[in-house]
């Protein structure tokens, strides 16, 4: 493990100042990736910005109704805000399935949004991976893949997005806050994460030297009927196979709002608009739900062994979906 | 250089003192009843205060720390290590690898020859993860960061490390003292075609990982000419003889001590290389070093149980009496060593039937040694057997207990000897009025709660149950205590605490005045906490020194100052047995929900049953039964270990790669026990820290088949495995999500 620089940093723009003074630099929040990484050699930083007690860690509502959650919140605050529970359910119940108690008092918003996959491949530095040595290869495609991309992979990377927040943030059009040398910034989390394509290891469109500050939740009323379900090889600390996030507002059988998005398919959250678009205006049936969810699936191209992940999100949605309706129902 | 500061476990003083300090006269025929009786461990605050040192934690003045490397392709030969760079980084101290470090003797094995020891010593790469090179720095950070910039070079060759059944490589392994001889008794082919119900599957389990909590940590010095080693290990007296041996030295000059060791599982049973890597830097340098394996490191240098592929025959007529019982195990190894795993174990000892035959067959692979895993052979070979039995109960239209019952065996099936005792189906009575089991609906697909799908299964249960010789002694204090030494080993099972009960009524005192030394290879030769042998071969030494003690007790009026002692050897007493069929068995339960949309299976409900002989702790025994059982659970549902065809190597070798079930999976587990009187070993005792693994893997797949209506014989029972084969009937029906 290589010696490294350990500054904390008391304001933004002094955090952003200390990144810029070391190209190696990376900030570190709560530590539990980054630093799990360090340990196995996949990542080896020259100087570690700690960004923890930078004043980033309240959750308020805005006058125009939006959540604003700062990037140091911990999980388990955000899963406990009263806000959040309310007006979005499905991110209290994503936090909540992610990772353990321990972890979640240690782990950050921003840093759940720039986590790295756990893609057996990236974190063996014996392994090729294209997106921890670009243009080594990826061994996944003809390798072990069984937790891999089923939607808009590369033959350059198959790796997943391994969060549970990111796809509830992703159903609610979650807006990324940022600060640069040039100040604040904004980036919606739909163009947050860019394409794998032939670059895997750009994950994000964050600018050089960015600091990520908060997130912002429109306000949206679906979001108050909304589940977060994961499915996953144990009942607890494992990522998903599959996961879904879904908002559904009926009224009289008939969808008038929906918000859908999945986990584990793809290298970010996945938000499913066309199954939104097949949904809204049409009947609340499991027919219904299931073409939703076909239509989206449409684009999945399975390898040898992840192909169960089709039907699974598939059958995750019709679930949830009739879930809510009978919900809405009572 | 300053002494270990490893912690004692010693009895109360005030216990001592109350007994006075000139005359004992204890009597040592008397019981004091302390066996049978629930004992918190005696360690346990040492250990929740974290006082217990393990290997790795124990401080040295002048300790260095070595680091490993390990190989990253699956075969070929080492071109060349780059020392140089790395011995001119910070406090690097030296870079030992085959060109330069210790000699080793060859054909050292507790199990027969090893070349699994003889690490360090050529050229040739057996498999992803063999050692090639240990960099020694002052500091722990320092060696790491030098092993991981150490450039190794190697001709690569082609390599071939994945397991199938059909593989052209499979042999038939020479019988011998750790590989049973494949048995033949009737004309099974004959007997299956007249049988009016036959069942023919294959089962197949993954590579298992022993995943112990501690990692394999020793620190090893010289100390006076004589080398001095802690280490987490089973047994430390064959751990300090095989040392002596392969470092060519006079057993008495080395010493091994292991006082806490946090898990193991079988992986921590013989020398591992971490040791003979801490004793090579430590001859090198002179000077204390500590070398402990990383948690990958674990996945390629400790063992692991091997995949099996298992075809199981059962023949009966249509009253459920078996007429044929055939059970072919293929399994792999490495090409360094051939381990075996007998699956076919079970199929041995469990059922009569008229006809019986095993194979077993294996083949070499370019992979780690597998070895000895909790239950080895017992537990993936119930998997396959008391999966056909099941099926072979729903074909007859027989209740699966029913049709267990109706072949117990009057005798050894293929070994024809008596058996010590049997009380399978006293488990069975029980744990079935526990359950609930005489209630149920035996047609699969026919409960439901919500979205989840339930089912129950059952299975049973089998593990030899040995005694290996020991030795131990007993001192008789002037101040009226006793010190038992016993070169035992407590691997987290509570064997200290127990063995402290059986020398309590062995010497007819109170638990508080007798201390138990264990885990120091100076006190002489001792099994290790293995086989499931352990508390019981230890328990009939110290029951034989206590004996020899009240003897020599009896001669004198007054204890000198440095006590009596008393030795003992059970090497004749254990020989001279007339040999039986010996084994614990057991009944185990399981309660299944399965949401067939998702391929989710959570187990809602475990019960265990168990025929164990004496229970010498019912707290600690409980503990071991739940605990394997929780295991079993974890490999029917979690464990596997992926194999990379392109590189050879694991691809998930570490704990958020390699699932083991977490609390949460856990749900309700019971274990209990029947009366099982057995002599066979004087003390009663059968050993329990294994059968709770064992059918419990069965019990759950049975389960899922009776909530699904699908047989599922290839473990673990993934969510794909599940979600693909929904709820299909077999033979072509229908699918229903």
């Amino acid at each position: 493990m290589r010696e490294f620089g350990y500054k904390r940093a008391t304001d933004v723009p002094e955090a952003v100042a200390l990144l810029a003074t070391d190209p190696e630099a990376r900030f570190l929040g709560g530590g539990t990736n980054l630093v799990d990484l360090m340990k196995t050699g996949v990542e080896s930083p020259a100087l570690l910005v700690d960004v923890r007690g930078l004043p980033l860690d309240r959750i308020e509502v805005a006058d125009d109704g939006a959540l604003k959650i700062g990037a140091t919140v911990t999980n388990s605050d955000l899963a406990a805000d009263p806000e959040v529970r309310r007006r979005y359910p499905a991110l209290t119940e994503a936090v909540l399935a992610g990772a353990s108690g321990q972890l979640r008092n240690m782990a950050t918003v921003g840093g759940n949004l720039l986590q790295r996959t756990r893609c057996g491949y990236f974190g063996d530095t014996a392994q090729p991976c294209n997106k921890r040595v670009p243009g080594s290869g990826c061994p996944a495609l003809a390798g072990e893949h069984h937790n891999h991309a089923i939607l808009d992979w590369s033959e350059h990377c198959v790796a997943t997005h391994p969060s549970d927040m990111g796809v509830a943030l992703a159903a609610f059009d979650a807006v990324v806050s940022i600060h640069t040398a040039d100040g604040p910034a904004e980036l919606p989390l739909s163009e947050f994460y860019l394409p794998v394509g032939d670059t895997p290891h750009r994950e994000n469109a964050l600018p050089p030297g960015a600091l990520i500050t908060g997130v912002t939740l429109p306000a949206a009323p679906v979001a108050a009927r909304s589940r977060y379900r994961k499915v996953r090889e144990r009942a607890s600390f494992a990522f998903a196979n599959g996961s879904i996030a879904a908002a559904l507002d009926v009224e009289d059988g008939t969808v008038r709002d929906v918000r859908l998005a999945f986990g584990a398919v793809a290298s970010r959250p996945w938000r499913a608009r066309k199954a939104e678009r097949a949904l809204t205006g049409g009947p609340a049936t499991a027919e219904a739900f299931a073409a939703a969810a076909d239509a989206e699936l449409a684009a999945a191209e399975p390898l040898a062994h992840n192909g169960y992940k089709v039907p699974l999100i598939r059958n995750l949605v019709v679930a949830m979906l009739t879930e809510l309706t009978q919900e809405a129902a009572r | 250089m300053t002494a270990p500061t490893a912690p004692s476990v010693s009895a109360p003083s005030t216990a001592v003192a109350a007994a006075g300090t000139t005359t004992a006269s204890p009597a040592p025929t008397r019981t004091s009843g302390a066996v049978g009786t629930p004992h918190t461990r005696l360690e346990g605050r040492l250990k929740v205060t974290g006082a217990a040192r393990y290997a790795g934690e124990v401080p040295f003045a002048e300790l260095a720390h070595g680091w490993l490397v390990t190989s990253t392709v699956a075969r070929g030969r080492i071109r060349s290590i780059e020392a140089e760079p790395v011995l001119a980084m910070p406090g690097v101290l030296t870079v030992l690898h085959h060109e330069n470090a210790p000699r080793l003797t060859p054909g050292v094995g507790m199990m027969g020859p090893d070349a699994t020891l003889q690490v360090l010593q050529d050229d040739r790469v057996p498999h992803v993860g063999w050692p090639v090179a240990l960099v020694v720095a002052e500091t722990l950070e320092q060696a790491r960061e030098a092993a991981e910039a150490l450039v190794v070079a190697y001709d690569a060759e082609p390599h071939d490390a994945v397991f199938h059944a059909g593989h052209p490589g499979m042999y038939t392994p020479e019988p011998s003292r750790y590989v049973l001889p494949d048995s033949d008794k009737g004309d099974v082919e004959a007997e299956l075609g007249a049988s009016a119900v036959v069942v023919d599957e294959e089962y197949t389990t993954p590579q298992e990982y022993h995943s112990a909590m501690e990692p394999h940590a020793a620190v090893a010095r010289w100390e006076n000419g004589r080398l001095e080693a802690i280490d987490s290990n089973q047994g430390s007296h064959a751990v300090a003889q095989d040392l002596a041996k392969l470092f060519s030295l006079d057993a008495a000059s080395v010493r091994v001590r292991s006082e806490h060791v946090g898990g193991a599982f079988g992986s921590k049973g013989t020398i591992r290389p971490h040791l003979l890597l801490a004793v090579m830097a430590t001859t090198v340098l002179d000077r204390p070093v500590r070398v402990v394996l990383t948690r990958r490191q674990m996945f390629s240098l400790v063992g692991s149980r091997p995949a099996t592929a298992q075809r199981v025959r059962l023949g009966a007529d249509s009253d459920g009496r078996l007429r044929a019982l055939d059970h072919e195990a293929r399994t792999f190894s490495s090409t360094v060593h051939e381990y075996v795993e007998q699956s076919t174990r079970h199929s041995r000892i469990m059922y009569a039937a008229d006809a019986l035959r095993t194979r077993t067959k294996v083949v070499r692979l370019d992979v780690p040694t597998p070895a000895f895993m909790r239950a080895p052979g017992w537990a993936p070979g119930s998997f396959a057997v008391e999966s056909a039995m099941d099926e072979l109960a729903e074909k007859a239209g027989m209740d699966p207990i029913a049709l267990r019952s109706r072949n117990e065996p009057e005798a050894g099936p293929v070994s024809g000897l008596p058996f010590s005792s049997r009380n399978l189906i006293a488990c069975f009575d029980e744990g079935a009025r526990r359950f609930g089991w005489t209630d149920r609906d035996p047609r699969p697909r026919a409960r439901r709660d919500g979205r989840w799908l339930l089912g129950t299964g059952m299975a049973a249960a089998a593990h030899s149950a040995g005694t290996a010789p020991s030795t131990a002694s007993i001192t008789a204090g002037a101040d009226g205590a006793f010190t038992v030494r016993i070169a035992a080993a407590d691997i987290g099972t509570g064997a200290r605490t127990a063995l402290t009960q059986i020398a309590a009524d062995a010497l007819g005192a109170p638990p508080e005045r007798v201390r138990v030394k264990i885990a120091d290879s100076d006190f002489g030769p001792a099994f290790l906490a293995g086989g499931s042998m352990g508390t019981a071969s230890w328990a009939w030494a110290i029951t034989e020194a206590a004996a020899a003690l009240g003897e020599k007790l009896a001669l004198v009026d007054q204890i000198p100052a440095e006590g009596i002692t008393a030795r003992a050897d059970t090497s004749e007493l254990v020989s001279g047995r007339q040999p039986r069929e010996s084994n614990a068995f057991g009944a185990q339960f399981a309660e299944v929900s399965v949401d067939v949309a998702s391929g989710e299976v959570r187990v809602r409900r475990m019960l265990g049953i168990f025929a164990v002989g004496r229970v010498v702790n019912p707290l600690t025994a409980r503990s071991q039964l739940v605990g394997g059982m929780t295991m079993g659970l974890s490999m029917a549902l979690h464990e596997e270990g992926i194999r990379d065809t392109a590189s050879g190597g694991l691809a998930n070798a570490d704990l958020a790669g390699y699932h083991v079930a977490a609390n949460a999976d856990v749900p309700v587990i019971e274990a209990g026990w029947v009366d099982d009187p057995d002599t066979y070993n004087p003390s009663g005792i059968k050993g329990l820290g294994e059968i709770g693994i064992v059918g419990v893997a069965a019990a759950i797949a049975n389960a899922v088949w009776h909530a699904t209506g699908v047989r599922h014989r290839d473990l673990p029972i993934r969510l794909d495995r599940v979600l693909t084969a929904g709820t299909a009937i077999e033979n072509g029906g229908a699918v229903t999500h």
